[in-house]
């Protein structure tokens, strides 16, 4: 079992979930994240004073998917949202040890 | 009819008088007696009528006097709450509220019991006595050296709104690191040792500065440009000052939590002023309208004004910016309201907006002092710029307040030919900075060696709403 989480733009949340429902994937969890990569924050003014906000908004997705499923999910996700510029986010795979399934205790792929 | 003569018989008679003398004899005196049954009765009437005009006249301005009183309370809460409110940390901002609501409670009793005496009562110049303590005397009777349409108790609960709200300003300076306690006990104080006799000196009985019941001082203050900002505004600095910066100023980033928040409570502060500034007419009459309108002028020229200098300055012209120049307007045009015309109003809004803007932009940040909410910044020096404008702008067409030795009405103010009223103003101006500065440095070290002022470095990082007040403004829920 995979682990997959993407930092995406909060823009692009709806597309990749539509793409995502598309390919049949139904379990999914949304975090709304703050945080950069190479991209520059900006800066706010409040009475005179300058504020430098580097940490801009960001939508955090954790799927955890069949081994077989990463490959095509990872392209369904990308397909969603790449626009080419800095700011498109990134994926990233880990291995899980277990997932269970709270309801009836289901465990490894069958909870997923 | 027997034996009545020829003659008598062509002249007809009754009850021996001729018929043709007496209809017209008969007609005199109905009419006679007519009109004496009529002018009995509108003697009566015209009094009865007078009795309800000044009754009516009286309800009108009761009426409207107890909307003002109910309006600066709004500005007090959630007006100044708000407003406040959203400039400060999310974990600082029920400590906040509670800055502006504690005063809701804790100065009403004050100023019933004792407070509206010192300011109100009868005394010297500089306080009044104990005449109306747990108010004594303060009931349906006009007091005709105050304002003669409303009741007394009307007076004093309209003036018990400005005391509210005046050492709720200054919380804008002790944000974020006040100790609940030793606020209670400070601003308490504060109240009796600072605005009573301000408050007594500028419109009491007897008053130094009182321009309307001859004063030595004559200071105009239409409705406490002194009294209620520049004592607010200079304490303030005294309180950043003593108390020291915040933890994390001026280092790490402080901006507002909710300028949602401040905007509301902005909003709510400029409507909220129409009762403070008009209402000090004392009644629903014309100079009510002509202190509207300045009011109004005055806000609406320093939003622009100040957002204007923000846009040449930053590059954009802000939202918190906007407001803050309301504001500024509104406190500069305070002390002029009901002496000044719309377009002096516009002139004042105007300049009072830069001014300030510069004074939290770039003279805080120069010399360094933490008012958190620059409660100085825009009440200190608003207020006194205002009060000096006032002795500028002032006008005997708008509301005539001096006389000379025949009586003739006299200028008002520089540009109206009377110069001299700008030594007064200053007067008002000076007394309001010294009693401020000297007053709060006293008492902020009394309650600093008895209660203290500040919270810890741990309550402070932990934030006010928790270690104070044990809640949060915002749960996750």
């Amino acid at each position: 079992m995979t682990k997959l989480e993407a930092v995406i733009q909060p823009t692009k949340l709806d597309a990749v979930k539509t793409a995502l429902i598309a390919i049949g994937i139904d379990g999914l969890t949304v975090l709304e994240a703050r945080g950069h990569g190479r991209q520059k924050g900006h800066t706010e003014f409040y009475r005179g004073r300058e504020y430098s906000v580097d940490l801009l908004p960001k939508i955090k997705l954790e799927i955890v998917l069949r081994d077989e499923r990463v490959d095509e999910v990872v392209k369904a996700i990308i397909g969603a949202s790449q626009t080419g510029k800095i700011g498109d986010g990134k994926i990233f795979l880990s291995r899980i040890d277990e997932a269970i399934r709270i309801r009836n205790e289901e465990r490894g792929n069958d909870a997923l | 009819m027997q034996g009545i003569s020829t003659s008598a018989r062509h002249d007809a008679r009754c009850h021996g008088v001729r018929c043709s003398r007496l209809v017209p004899l008969l007609f005199l005196l109905f009419f006679c007696a007519l009109a004496a049954s009529a002018q009995t009765v509108s003697q009566q009437q015209i009094a009865d009528l007078q009795r309800q005009v000044t009754e009516a006249r009286s309800n009108a301005d009761n009426g409207w006097m107890l909307v003002c009183s109910a309006l600066v309370l709004m500005m007090t809460g959630p007006g100044l709450a708000l407003f406040y409110g959203g400039l400060v940390r999310r974990k600082n901002v029920l400590s906040t509220l509670m800055h502006s609501f504690a005063m809701m409670g804790v100065v009403t009793v004050i100023w019933g019991v004792v407070g509206f005496s010192l300011a109100f009562g009868p005394g010297t110049s500089f306080i009044g006595n104990l005449q109306h303590l747990f108010l004594h005397g303060v009931g349906a009777a006009p007091d005709p050296d105050y304002a003669g349409t409303i009741p007394l108790q009307t007076f004093m609960v309209y003036q018990l709104m400005f005391a509210i709200i005046t050492p709720a300003l200054i919380s804008g300076a002790f944000a974020e690191r006040m100790k609940f306690s030793g606020m209670l006990l400070f601003l308490s104080l504060w109240s009796l040792i600072i605005y009573s006799p301000m408050a007594h000196m500028v419109w009491g009985k007897g008053g130094l500065l009182n321009a309307s019941l001859g004063g030595r001082f004559p200071c105009l203050d239409f409705a406490g440009g002194t009294v209620v900002h520049i004592t607010s505004g200079v304490s303030a600095l005294m309180c950043a000052l003593y108390l020291g910066k915040r933890k994390d100023y001026p280092l790490e980033q402080l901006p507002p939590h909710s300028v949602v928040l401040s905007f509301i409570g902005a909003c709510m502060l400029w409507v909220g002023w129409f009762g403070f500034n008009a209402g000090s007419a004392l009644s629903a009459g014309s100079l009510a309208t002509s202190a509207f309108v300045a009011t109004h002028f005055a806000a609406a020229a320093a939003a622009l004004s100040w957002m204007a200098a923000e846009w040449i300055h930053e590059g954009h012209p802000s939202a918190l910016g906007g407001i803050s120049g309301a504001v500024a307007g509104l406190v500069a045009i305070t002390p002029a309201a009901g002496f000044v015309g719309p377009m002096s109003a516009l002139l004042i809004g105007l300049i009072a907006g830069p001014i300030c803007y510069l004074m939290v932009a770039k003279v805080k940040v120069a010399f360094g002092y933490d008012d958190s909410l620059d409660a100085f910044g825009v009440h200190g020096v608003g207020g006194t710029l205002g009060a000096i404008l006032t002795g500028v702008f002032a006008s005997h067409y708008v509301n005539p307040m001096f006389k000379d030795a025949q009586g003739n009405v006299t200028g008002s103010g520089l540009f109206d030919g009377n110069a001299h009223q700008l030594l007064n103003q200053f007067a008002g101006v000076a007394i309001a900075w010294i009693l401020a500065a000297v007053g709060t440095l006293i008492l902020l070290k009394i309650v600093d060696v008895t209660v203290g002022l500040r919270v810890t470095q741990e309550q402070e990082v932990l934030g006010l709403d928790l270690t104070q007040h044990g809640q949060e403004g915002y749960s996750v829920d």
